[in-house]
């Protein structure tokens, strides 16, 4: 086994630069290697919708969309995603494609602390996305990796399922 | 919770890759979806000098036909085996096994050949290669070779993967007319690991059982074919009596080890319930 070639270590801490499109803006910042995407979104471009959780992948607050797909934002790193399209939860909320789910959780009460919002918005966005009218069996099952310790689910679920069936009419919830 | 400071090297090829993992004396991980690799470098369970990241090399995509097998390339994603056709068709067990891995987001971004190289004995996929009698794709320092699912993983964590090796695909024999597959798993919670699981493909022609793969998961130390339940069933036409003497084989395959969470008789017992259904499943396509 040959020696470590120091050149590396010597890159280790030093900034990457790194550029994205975050929410239809291009922009490029300097991150170290192990500065993860969802601390870079938060410190270095101040979008503190996305939430750093538990940041192991198991309760999906810090949920973004990467390249169109609801993704952990803890479990990649920044230089990882250099190039990739990301959308987060301003980008979905400014462009007006969560109104519905926003207002049905809001009309539901399916939030309290509402930390854990932004990941159970985009899980969801996804879903319906992929499924036209999930059962609400289908809902619990998404909502598998998106941890809430107020609400017991009931309502977020109720919120979706109401969201999933005025879509699939064609309207908004009421 | 943060990482120990590594540096960062994105691979465009697989020689590159290789390249960069010599040169980092082996002090080095290969990175792709990266969702168990992150966590534990988060934890400090690992702390390499280098990550090489390999999700941009174009030899390791895709899903196609070759001959006789379906190549799937290491970089396929979990959300992938849902979606892709060919999946779906010629390799059905992954396809029915890939609902059952952690939950949509994890599966939007986690890759077969990253889930195979860690040989998680609780994950469905490293299982499901044992079934499907796969064959696994490494490229290495010493060059290119194909290594059987059967003798691919050796001890907890540990794989027939050497030192600066990576899986490049992994080789599927393809589903045939006369073929049956069948899976399931008992977790306490959707999305969580399994008590256990398991993964079967049968050959039965006219009813009869000439081959069959019996692989299980959350048993061991690695994922774990039971032989001698399979010994049992050749021949056999899956009848309530076949699969209750194959239930009772069980004890000779396997051997859980002891946990505070679930004492080895217990994971014997749903072991012995999970094979039951499965393969009352599998005598009903008769």
């Amino acid at each position: 086994m040959s020696g470590f070639d120091e050149t590396l270590q010597d890159e280790a801490e030093a900034p990457v630069r790194v550029r994205f499109v975050v929410n239809g803006r291009k922009v490029a910042c300097e991150v170290a290697p192990r500065d993860t995407l969802v601390d870079c979104l938060r410190d270095k471009l101040e979008l503190t919708g996305t939430h750093a959780g538990c940041e192991m992948g198991a309760c999906g607050a810090c949920l973004v969309q990467l390249d169109g797909r609801a993704i952990h934002s803890c479990l990649i790193y920044a230089v990882q995603a250099d190039g990739a399209r990301i959308d987060t939860i301003e980008g979905l909320s400014e462009g007006g494609v969560l109104a519905d789910l926003q207002a049905e959780f809001h009309r539901r009460n399916a939030l309290q602390c509402g930390f854990c919002t932004p990941g159970m918005l985009i899980n969801a966005q996804e879903l319906l996305s992929r499924v036209a009218e999930p059962g609400r069996g289908e809902i619990r099952d998404a909502l598998s990796g998106n941890y809430c310790r107020c609400t017991g689910y009931e309502a977020i679920v109720d919120a979706i399922d109401a969201v999933a069936k005025a879509r699939s009419k064609g309207g908004v919830a009421t | 919770m943060k990482a120990r400071a590594f540096s960062y090297f994105r691979a465009a090829t697989i020689d590159q890759a290789l390249d960069a993992h010599a040169r980092a004396g082996d002090d080095a991980r290969y990175i792709a979806g990266g969702q168990s690799l992150v966590p534990a470098l988060s934890l400090r369970l690992q702390a390499p000098r280098l990550l090489v990241d390999i999700t941009h090399i174009d030899e390791l995509r895709g899903v196609r036909r070759e001959g006789g097998s379906l190549r799937i390339g290491a970089l396929t994603r979990h959300c992938e085996m849902l979606s892709e056709p060919l999946i779906a068709e010629f390799a059905p067990l992954l396809h029915a096994a890939a609902p059952f891995v952690a939950h949509p987001a994890i599966r939007n971004r986690g890759t077969f050949g990253g889930s195979v190289a860690l040989a998680d004995p609780a994950s469905e996929f490293p299982a499901m290669t044992l079934a499907l009698d796969a064959e696994i794709e490494i490229a290495g320092p010493s060059g290119r070779r194909r290594v059987k699912a059967d003798d691919f993983f050796i001890d907890l964590f540990e794989t027939a993967l050497q030192p600066g090796e990576l899986i490049t695909s992994i080789h599927v024999p393809l589903f045939k007319a006369d073929q049956r597959f069948a899976f399931d798993e008992l977790a306490r919670r959707r999305g969580d690991y399994a008590l256990v699981g398991c993964g079967i493909l049968a050959t039965c022609p006219g009813g009869r059982i000439e081959d069959i793969r019996i692989s299980f998961f959350s048993v061991g130390n690695t994922p774990t074919r039971v032989k001698g339940v399979e010994r049992t069933l050749i021949g056999s036409r899956l009848e309530a009596e076949r699969i209750t003497a194959a239930q009772g084989a069980l004890d000779g395959d396997l051997a859980p080890p002891d946990s505070d969470e679930v004492p080895p008789a217990m994971r014997l017992h749903l072991a012995r319930v999970l094979l039951g259904r499965l393969l009352g499943r599998l005598g009903e396509g008769a």
